[in-house]
């Protein structure tokens, strides 16, 4: 995930202290994995340096002086060139469980059980998220939902692959050894 | 951790030359989840129909809590799965010519309770699983979804111990497929009955506490650490 589109598309709803950015990020997009205040005052000095943003006064208080920061009218077409641009499709195609299951048809072990105890786990995971959905808010559950569905994916995968393993060995045993 | 309750031994089950399930075990105790999973052709419909005495297996046995139910006579094993089981299918299930609520209140009344007695229950199941609102109307009036909750709450009116669940959302979209989950799971938990739950849907299947797979007729427990 990109934190420094992230930050300018959060600057977008007004000028803000680094401090608000982190808690803003952490509530809508930390989930697990909260910002560092390390990485937040290092994106923002590289968006400053790259006049993405800019400085929109101090604050003055007990504690250290606080730098309030806005974004620019490049940094506005930066996030809009951010959401208009698709992610690159992920391929899946360098896959350890095709690699799992073709060793151990080789090597003559049970491919299958090899197959159940990752469709075990996977189950575990979805149970847990699952669970985790049904206590979360809306954000919660969309986050979860994604998960689920590239877990749902995988186990499409696993059952389909069960139900081709002798086929597949078939064509294992015609290449040489 | 509670005795099992219902639990099929070494189920043989075939349709004319086919063998759907050979030598296919597997158990539930109360209050457990079970999702029943595996390919279509696999066998988990008719390991439902077997654990659930709608068909009688081949050979093998059937136990439910210490009774034999696939040697049970038909009337006998009727009236268990009416008083103790509790059904939620794909289609189908609602009768057409009766309103939702009459729907719900079937297997009371076919129980003996007197109508109003019936009704008042059935009304309580449906605001329960919050469908109050289509209790007149006829299953034909309503979404797929509402008419999956209210089979729900006709599958639970009865207080079973056992709901036996084939492809419940099989017909719905991702969303009230959901919903219907959650009520099912919840509202069962609540009122103490074991789920067993066929699926071929992995997302459905994690609504469950642990699943069994079938495959060529062939149960495989997972036990997996």
């Amino acid at each position: 995930m990109s934190i420094s589109h992230t930050l300018l598309g959060l600057l977008e709803r007004g000028p803000r202290h680094g401090y608000d950015l982190k808690r803003e990020y952490d509530e809508h997009f930390g989930q697990n994995r909260p910002l560092h205040y390390g990485q937040v005052y290092a994106t923002l000095s590289r968006l400053l340096k790259n006049k993405l943003i800019e400085e929109n006064g101090v604050e003055h208080g007990g504690g250290p002086d606080r730098k309030r920061y806005a974004v620019t009218a490049e940094g506005v077409t930066d996030v809009d060139k951010w959401l208009t641009t698709p992610e690159k499709p992920e391929l899946y195609l360098q896959s350890t469980l095709f690699t799992k299951v073709v060793i151990a048809l080789m090597s003559r072990r049970d491919a299958e059980t090899v197959l159940d105890s990752q469709r075990h786990a996977h189950l575990r995971a979805m149970r847990e998220l699952t669970k985790r959905k049904s206590d979360g808010d809306l954000a919660d559950q969309l986050i979860c939902d994604h998960a689920l569905f590239h877990l749902e994916a995988d186990l499409r995968w696993l059952e389909l692959t069960a139900a081709r393993l002798h086929e597949l060995s078939t064509a294992l045993k015609k290449v040489k050894p | 951790m509670n005795e099992p309750l219902l639990v099929a031994t070494n189920v043989v089950k075939s349709f004319g030359p086919t063998k759907a399930l050979d030598g296919a075990n597997m158990s539930v105790r109360a209050g457990e989840v079970v999702a029943v999973m595996g390919p279509s052709g696999s066998g988990k419909s008719t390991m439902l129909h077997c654990l659930a005495g709608i068909i009688q297996p081949d050979a093998g046995t059937v136990m439910y809590d210490g009774r034999e139910l696939s040697a049970m006579p038909d009337q006998p094993r009727s009236v268990l799965r009416r008083t103790e089981f509790g059904f939620v299918f794909q289609f189908g299930q609602l009768v057409p010519e009766l309103t939702c609520v009459e729907n719900v209140a079937l297997p009371l009344r076919l129980g003996g309770t007197r109508r109003k007695d019936a009704e008042a229950t059935a009304h309580e199941w449906l605001g329960r699983l919050e469908v109050g609102d289509v209790a007149s109307k006829r299953p034909g009036e309503v979404s797929g979804g509402q008419g999956q909750r209210v089979a729900i709450a006709r599958a639970l009116v009865t207080g079973p111990k056992v709901i036996f669940a084939d492809e419940p959302t099989g017909a719905l979209d991702s969303l009230n497929g959901e919903h219907v989950m959650r009520m099912l799971t919840d509202t069962a938990k609540e009122s103490g009955a074991a789920v067993i739950l066929v699926t071929h849907e992995p997302r459905v299947a994690a609504y469950s506490d642990r699943e069994v797979i079938v495959r060529d007729g062939h149960t495989r427990q997972v036990e997996f650490a």
